[in-house]
């Protein structure tokens, strides 16, 4: 899906990020990386264009959200964008944190390794990789880290039997 | 070798840097500029077995000496501290590049908590960091009762942080007892299991456990400690001081356990922000960050105690770090204990909470609300939370996800020693294969948390 196609962002959702945002947020919000943002129990989620995830991961960090502190995935199969990626940040200068999420359609489920801003992701971007099967381009070297390289089939995705095939 | 430890002295007796909260260098931006995110990615096995197949020479080394060679580590060996496999190249006994391969004990912990009812979680949570029970319980629990939106009764809250440190003092425990026995000190390690052992009976006291407590559960804590429970608590307190003065006594002074820590497996303050370290080691690398005083959760903000930091960054400041961090803790309990509020330990939600015992025997009402959250659990709002606590070994996450349903959709959990195994090569290129293992010992890894 290219950028041009993404529904524009809703005033509400900009309303929300102004509000709760610590950083520079009408800089961010002029960059086109936004696409929505909700406050709920207390927590920040800004949900970005997969194709920007570098980019917005560097504003971030900009921003002062110094911290790389988690990258996982949830698996909202069979709803399409199937993927969500969820990274999560921290604020060492401002003491809060923000997620960060991206979707990813079953199709093509490849998004922009963030190795580069934080290598602290390389780690948790292979455990996605290995147990949901999103591809991070860019990254260093993308194996299988907790399940066997022969392994088939990637264990955390929803249509994976909990036993496992027998 | 002796530059290194020639420069360290001289930082130490000049202007100390200053700490990370004074001074905001450290900022994401100013990163980005002093800093090449390449250098710091740790390699893959692969990786590593190619660069020694390859031949190459790496900058520095000595001239005489023809190619790098391939060591193997682990999964078996003793100072791994688990399954822990370490591929290293070295050039002589110098390290070159390390690559650590992880996964020989996962067990598919967060599948498994997508098949079970929110309570049944509970018991798994105690098996992911193995030497901390109560603090994966806590942080599962309070991610939990924010999608609840439940209000835990004080007491309720005064017991996990109770707890969660006795938790935290029993962790660094076995962290000392392995760290020394790993350098060669075997008599602390019999020191420190003597004390973990009272530890453990407190424990079992406490939920019927020594180990795998699930003493911590969603909505407060599973019982009322009993009767002369806090004396005995108490009593362990008051005496603990003076042990981890006997510890101490043990290495303070000791020239062996001086010369392997200090000046060993620098991790600078810009590099541990960037490889995401968390906990002991990021507050001995200079970083005044402690989720328990600058994120307070459980009612931390009521207790008054200092957050230990070291601005050295190596082996030895990790140690002064969590030993500063034992005193600190016994101080937390001593304030838990004295101040301990009256009233219910768990809330007031009967749908949710399993009711206790005897109401469950005498009263329909109860007997029902069992039977119902026993064989078909209790539905939780839809949406996502992220609880984050101050474990032993630096910062617990636990990301739950949840579809409106009785399972949970998704439990993630971050564990500080899966990131802090990232910063092993950085701290450990260029030194001594030795060395290795005292830098292993100082980030304090439990392979059950990196793995799952």
């Amino acid at each position: 899906m290219s950028f041009q196609n993404m529904p524009s962002p809703s005033p509400e959702a900009k309303d929300v990020f102004v509000a709760n945002y610590p950083g520079d947020s009408a800089a961010f919000l002029a960059t086109g990386y936004f696409v929505n943002a909700k406050f709920e129990l207390a927590e920040l989620t800004l949900e970005v264009a997969p194709e920007f995830i570098v980019d917005a991961c560097r504003a971030l960090q900009a921003d002062g959200y110094n911290f790389f502190e988690d990258c996982t995935c949830v698996d909202w199969y069979p709803t399409e964008p199937r993927f969500q990626v969820t990274y999560s940040l921290l604020s060492h200068q401002y003491k809060q944190r923000i997620r960060v999420i991206a979707r990813l359609s079953s199709q093509e489920p490849v998004i922009a390794s963030i190795t580069s801003v934080w290598p602290a992701a390389n780690f948790y971007e292979r455990e996605v990789f290995d147990l949901f099967g999103v591809r991070f381009t860019g990254h260093p070297r993308l194996t299988r880290i907790m399940m066997p390289d022969n392994w088939n089939g990637h264990p955390l995705r929803k249509d994976y039997p909990v036993e496992g095939y027998r | 070798m002796a530059s290194t430890l020639d420069h360290k002295t001289e930082e130490r007796e000049g202007e100390r840097p200053v700490p990370f909260a004074a001074n905001s260098q450290i900022t994401g931006a100013t990163l980005a500029g002093v800093r090449s995110a390449e250098d710091l990615l740790i390699p893959d096995v692969e990786d590593v077995v190619e660069d020694v197949l390859s031949g190459h020479k790496p900058e520095g080394s000595d001239p005489i000496s023809d190619h790098t060679m391939v060591l193997n580590m682990g999964p078996q060996h003793p100072s791994t501290h688990g399954v822990l496999r370490l591929v290293v190249e070295i050039d002589g006994e110098t390290v070159v590049s390390l690559s650590p391969d992880i996964g020989y004990l996962h067990t598919g912990i967060e599948k498994t908590c997508e098949a079970k009812f929110y309570n049944q979680v509970t018991p798994l949570t105690d098996r992911i960091d193995y030497l901390c029970p109560m603090t994966n319980n806590t942080a599962y629990a309070l991610a939990v009762e924010k999608l609840l939106q439940l209000e835990i009764p004080e007491k309720g809250q005064w017991l996990r942080v109770l707890f969660n440190e006795l938790t935290r003092i029993q962790s660094h425990l076995v962290w000392l007892a392995t760290h020394a026995m790993d350098i060669g000190a075997l008599t602390v390690f019999l020191y420190c299991f003597r004390e973990r052992e009272e530890l453990l009976r407190i424990f079992e006291a406490v939920s019927g456990q020594r180990m795998m407590t699930s003493y911590v559960r969603i909505g407060g804590v599973a019982l009322e400690p009993p009767v002369g429970l806090f004396k005995k608590i108490r009593a362990f307190l008051e005496s603990f001081p003076s042990k981890i003065a006997e510890y101490e006594g043990l290495l303070q002074n000791n020239p062996i356990w001086i010369n392997r820590l200090k000046g060993i497996g620098y991790l600078s303050p810009e590099n541990a922000v960037a490889l995401g370290v968390t906990g002991p080691p990021l507050r001995a690398s200079g970083i005044d960050f402690d989720l328990r005083r600058d994120m307070p959760y459980s009612s931390y903000e009521k207790f008054q105690f200092r957050v230990p930091i070291a601005t050295e960054g190596d082996v030895w400041a990790r140690y002064s770090v969590r030993m500063q961090e034992m005193r600190e803790s016994v101080k937390i309990c001593l304030q838990a204990l004295d101040g301990m509020p009256e009233g219910r330990h768990v809330a007031h939600a009967p749908k949710i909470l399993v009711p206790d015992r005897e109401q469950m025997k005498t009263q329909m009402e109860s007997l029902i609300h069992h039977f119902k959250i026993v064989t078909e659990g209790f539905q939780v709002p839809a949406g996502e939370v992220m609880s984050s606590v101050e474990a032993p070994h630096g910062q617990m996450n636990y990301y739950v996800v949840s579809d409106g349903g009785a399972k949970p959709y998704r439990v993630h959990v971050r564990n500080a020693d899966f990131c802090t195994l990232q910063a092993l090569e950085t701290m450990c290129k260029g030194q001594l294969i030795a060395d290795v293992v005292a830098v292993i010992g100082s980030i304090d890894i439990v392979l059950g948390a990196i793995d799952r």
